[in-house]
């Protein structure tokens, strides 16, 4: 059961969140100039790293924003937590 | 004669207050601070149940937690609870227990003859019987669940209260023996916020019940004066009789308190169990270690016990489990408990499995007569009903075998002690990692996580005074992490008369083959694991620990293996010649103990265990008799039965009203966005499937939202209020869901885009009208003119209505002509009312949901999540006309054209007209196209929608169909259950009212 930083509210039990699979997969520009597969991939293909993960969130019974969270999928260790729009930050060595 | 084994004096025990209880029906009288175990004992009642698998009597193993046999029903009627530890139920007056697992009776139980038929019971049983054909399952089914049930569950509602609360706090303690006191000593002096928890009604851990002493006084008194001292400290909490159940990711912890468990009235203010969520910012664990049982030839007879066991019933409870004892021991430590029994006129004889042992407890041996074989071990065990003789040899331990004479005792109780394993199953469910000791021969903590700290032999430390000065220590480094003042440190002495060490216990595991023949060795009591199964195991390829442990069961039972794990891998090790570690160990998770499913779901039960939405218009429709649908947690009106009307003629009369003259339905749980922003319209150009920037003000438009994949999720129709001001409706379930996707692209996507969506579902009451009065009905009512030119459909007004000011929206669900009267919420019961005493001369009808669907199935309009399923584009459903040609980019849009979604043969909705003319078909029957005698038939689609409609007077459906638009006025065949198959015309969806003249009135 996380302890997840809301960029917005602060330390907050992880029952107040939902998580929404991965983070940093923008939709196409335009949609009706890609491909099939390019399509297919932006709908249905996501990453399942064993290790660093980052993956979107929203605050759903608090400021009910969304935000991204940088977690390791090994330890549970939540690293950051960041605001929607802010780029996707580096993996530390840990 | 009652209490024949208790002592005149000693332990903790009230002689003064007995305590009358029953045990399988018979009355004993225990005292003011027993356990039902120590109150059994002391009435000389050995035998409390039988073992799951061969039946075999079974007495009582432990003194705490860790109980494997002794598990009983406790309570009668609605409050009996099975599978309950008897050494930890504190006796109260007029208790009621028995034992489990044995019928007719524990003295004479049918199923013992399983342990002479134990042969057919191999470790890997069921997977084998499960390999067999299921006519043989079948055959086995009902022999195996009447033996191995492990108590009943009540039938009855349970009529306790449950609560449960959250708790944040700086440092949680887990267990208060000597270590947990002085932690928490050392954090709570500091002034940190502490919890301290211990599953016992006292504090002071496996202390309480043996001789030492602290900075060279009595330990017991310091143990008072420490309690003493934090239960005067603010900081502190102190719970007693709680068990940590579960350590979880960021230093949570969930435990069980039994609040009133161990009282004997009920009462009305506190509750039974409290279920206590922590987050705590430090961890201490201080749980302890239970002592290790031997293994040896039928190791499980009544009689048989722990030596630390005995100890405590000594000690704690002034109840001598037995006169002529043996005491098989691998260690010092267990010495003591002999030492204890002599004093109170036991004779007691040692069995040690060492060659040496030190001169000063020979020595101590030789004074208080206790004879001592040294290198022998116990190979036989006799007695049915407690162990009454025991047979003996000596060990060569260079070549594994006994030789010499075989000697026997004639003895009725045999204390054993194999060592100690610390208690690390919480630890291991924190995600800590564990090592192997060779010299405690047990698993301890090795790598920590973070902000956790584990002290005492819980750490495989056992030495006292190391103990108390690291105990203390970790209390105040751990406030002073968190910024506390540090308290100086104290140096602290400690004493036992026999410590426990490391290098006195010897890794002694009998088990070699020559020794296993004829009896049974245990490992697992309560799960009946032998060394024998656990053998068979490792010949038959389940070499893995958690295969074993699977085929097995070792370590599954509801004591999840806490006196069982260890000895069964050091025999896995020894089977091997593997160490330990190469072994590993399974992997611990919550609960620690059995808890209470009531205690889980504390207050979320009966009403509240989910909200009930209702309408300001729900008490009328009480009153007036409704029938109730759940519509997700909205409460909505189904149908108006009048008289003794069943739902069908209610439906009927309902219907007829709406088409014939005017109805009224209570839409009031319609989800409802308000959506304001320079940017709502582009918006809603992405969100939608069609055009929305022409949309006027004052103008309603019905609209289909998909996801990327290009499938329908929700409908409704929004509105043009102002410059760039909409309301939206979505349907009644979905109204959360479409207020999240709306967040989400706003939030995720598009973040440039102006636009603020705020839930209104609540804020307006829905009076919706219809039937060809509608009109002439509510134009008395209102000062908006209504008059078709003026108010065309698909238009909003605002006015007075019933002297409210009131949002109307002309729009229709039903295919009459409507008018949708929102009012503030507060005001939504007076206009109804008003609108049933003002409808009268038009017989207005309040119809429900039932009524409304049929409406709408007779004019096609789909519901979604009914007539669609998350797989169904608008244009499966013919909606092609509300998907927009010309608007480059919306969700959805390019999934139209996705190879899968152009597939020429997908299902298309179509209308169903049933040829007899009066079958109404079960929605979700299959349409095959050739029925046959039984399954696999070729299915080309389902029946989503199907009614009566008592406009038309007959049956109609509406259905998902292959290739649906290409077989208009085609024969299909539906099948039933019942074998009955019926034939359809497929037709259009449109039942009634073809051309929508009707709403356009
Ligand atoms: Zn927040």
């Amino acid at each position: 059961m996380f302890i997840i930083n809301c960029p917005y509210c602060g330390e907050r039990d992880q029952t107040e969140f939902t998580c929404h699979g991965e983070a940093h997969i923008a939709r196409p520009e335009k949609p009706s100039e890609v491909t099939d597969e390019e399509w297919g991939k932006y709908l249905f293909f996501r990453n399942n790293p064993k290790g660093m993960h980052f993956e979107r969130w929203t605050h759903d019974h608090g400021c009910r924003r969304w935000f991204n969270v940088m977690r390791n999928t090994v330890t549970d260790n939540i690293i950051k937590t960041y605001k929607m729009g802010e780029p996707r930050p580096e993996i530390p060595n840990e | 004669m009652s209490n024949q084994n208790r002592t005149t004096y000693g332990g903790k025990v009230d002689r003064n207050k007995p305590i009358n209880f029953t045990f399988n029906g018979k009355s004993y009288t225990g005292y003011q601070g027993d356990t039902l175990a120590s109150a059994l004992i002391a009435n000389d009642v050995h035998l409390v149940g039988r073992s799951f698998k061969y039946h075999r009597a079974r007495g009582i193993l432990t003194a705490g937690s860790e109980e494997p046999n002794a598990i009983v029903q406790l309570g009668i009627g609605a409050r009996t609870e099975p599978n309950i530890r008897a050494t930890e139920i504190e006796l109260y007056e007029g208790l009621e227990a028995a034992s489990q697992n044995c019928w007719p009776s524990v003295n004479f139980d049918i199923g013992a003859m399983n342990n002479i038929l134990s042969r057919i019971f191999p470790a890997g049983f069921y997977y084998k019987t499960f390999k067999w054909p299921p006519s043989m399952w079948l055959f086995y089914e009902h022999f195996i669940r009447k033996a191995a049930g492990l108590g009943q569950s009540p039938t009855a509602k349970n009529p306790d209260r449950y609560e449960q609360k959250f708790f944040h706090n700086d440092l949680t303690i887990v267990g208060a023996g000597i270590s947990g006191l002085l932690a928490a000593l050392g954090a709570g002096r500091s002034g940190c916020k502490v919890l301290l928890i211990d599953e016992n009604p006292e504090l002071g851990g496996y202390l309480l019940d043996y001789d030492f002493s602290i900075n060279e006084k009595d330990g017991k008194k310091w143990i008072k004066n420490i309690t003493d001292e934090l239960n005067g400290l603010s900081n502190v909490t102190i719970l007693k009789r709680t068990t940590a159940m579960g350590y979880y990711d960021y230093n949570y912890l969930t435990a069980l308190e039994k609040v009133t468990n161990h009282h004997s009235e009920l009462s009305n203010t506190l509750p039974r169990e409290r279920y206590w969520r922590i987050r705590s910012k430090k961890v201490i664990l201080a749980q302890g270690a239970f002592e290790r049982p031997l293994v040896f030839a039928d190791n499980d007879r009544p009689g048989i016990m722990m030596a630390s066991a005995g100890q405590k019933y000594l000690a704690r409870f002034g109840v001598l489990p037995g006169k002529s004892v043996v005491l098989f021991t691998n260690n010092d430590h267990a010495y003591m408990t002999a030492y204890a029994f002599v004093k109170k006129g036991a004779k007691v004889t040692v069995i040690d499995t060492r060659e040496s042992v030190n001169t000063k407890i020979t020595e101590k041996c030789i004074s208080l007569n206790i004879k001592i074989y040294k290198s022998y071990s116990i190979i036989k065990t006799y007695g049915d009903r407690k162990v009454n003789k025991i047979e003996l040899q000596k060990v060569d331990k260079d070549q594994g075998q006994l030789i010499g004479e075989i000697e026997s005792i004639s003895t009725d109780c045999i204390l054993m002690s194999g060592g100690w394993n610390p208690a690390v199953q919480l630890f291991s469910q924190s995600r800590g990692k564990l090592k192997y000791d060779l010299k405690l021969n047990t698993f301890v903590p090795d790598k920590l996580v973070k902000d956790q700290k584990i002290i005492g032999s819980n750490n495989g430390q056992f030495n006292l005074e190391e103990n108390l000065n690291e105990s203390y220590q970790a209390g105040f480094m751990l406030a002073k992490e968190l910024n506390f003042n540090s308290v100086e440190n104290i140096k602290w002495t400690g004493q036992e008369e026999i410590g426990f060490t490391h290098s006195d216990v010897e890794p002694y595991m009998l088990g070699k083959k020559k020794i296993t023949q004829g009896s049974k060795h245990f490992i697992d009591f309560q799960n009946d694991v032998t060394a024998a199964d656990i053998f068979l195991a490792q010949r038959e390829g389940y070499i893995s620990v958690e295969h074993t442990k699977r085929y097995t069961t070792t370590g599954m039972g509801t004591d999840q293996g806490k006196t069982s794990n260890v000895n069964a891998l050091a025999l896995m090790s020894h089977i091997h010649n593997k160490p330990v570690d190469e072994i590993g160990h399974t992997t611990f998770r919550p609960p620690y103990a059995p808890q209470t499913i009531g205690a889980i779901a504390g207050r979320s039960v009966n009403k509240l265990f989910d909200p009930e939405r209702k309408t300001s218009i729900h008490e009328w429709h009480v009153g007036n008799k409704a029938v109730f649908e759940d519509v997700g947690q909205w409460k909505r009106p189904y149908y108006y039965p009048k008289n003794k009307e069943n739902m069908h003629d209610a439906v009927k009369r309902e219907c007829l009203a709406v088409r014939e003259s005017l109805g009224i339905l209570d839409a009031s749980t319609l989800g409802k966005i308000d959506l304001q922003g320079p940017d709502t319209a582009k918006f809603l150009n992405m969100i939608y499937t069609n055009a929305w920037s022409q949309l006027d003000i004052g103008s309603c438009r019905y609209g289909i939202m998909c996801n990327e994949h290009g499938m329908i999720f929700d409908d409704g129709v929004t509105t043009r209020i102002g410059e760039h001001h909409y309301h939206m409706t979505t349907t009644t379930g979905g109204a959360a869901r479409v207020m999240s996707w709306l967040e989400e692209f706003l939030q995720t996507e598009w973040l440039d885009m102006k636009v603020f969506c705020t839930s209104v579902t609540e804020q307006w009451s829905v009076l919706s009208i219809s039937g060809p009065n509608s009109r002439v009905f509510l134009q008395d009512l209102t000062d908006i003119n209504l008059s078709k030119e003026s108010f065309p459909f698909m238009k909003f007004r605002e006015g007075q209505v019933c002297g409210i000011k009131a949002r109307v929206f002309r729009i229709s669900f039903t295919g009459e002509l409507s008018y949708e009267v929102n009012v503030p919420a507060r005001y939504g019961k007076f206009v109804w009312e008003q609108f049933i005493e003002h409808g009268k001369k038009y017989n207005i009808t309040p119809y429900g949901t039932e009524t409304m669907h049929v409406l709408r199935a007779e004019k096609g309009f789909i519901i979604v999540g009914q007539d669609t399923d998350g797989s169904a584009t608008p244009i499966d459903m013919n909606m092609d006309w509300i998907v927009s040609k010309k608007k480059e980019d919306f969700l959805g849009k390019r999934s139209f054209t996705r190879p899968d979604t152009i597939r020429p043969d997908r299902k298309k909705f179509v209308g169903l007209l049933i040829n007899d003319k009066k079958t109404v078909l079960p929605e979700g029957s299959h349409i095959v196209e050739k029925a046959l005698k039984q399954p696999p038939m070729k299915m080309l689609g389902h029946v989503t929608s199907s009614y009566y409609s008592p406009t038309l007077g007959h049956p109609i459906a509406l259905a998902m169909l292959q290739d649906g638009l290409n077989r208009m006025g085609e024969q299909v065949l539906i099948p039933l259950m019942s074998g009955k198959v019926v034939e359809a015309t497929v037709s259009d969806t449109i039942f009634y009212d073809k051309e929508g003249m009707r709403n356009n009135e």
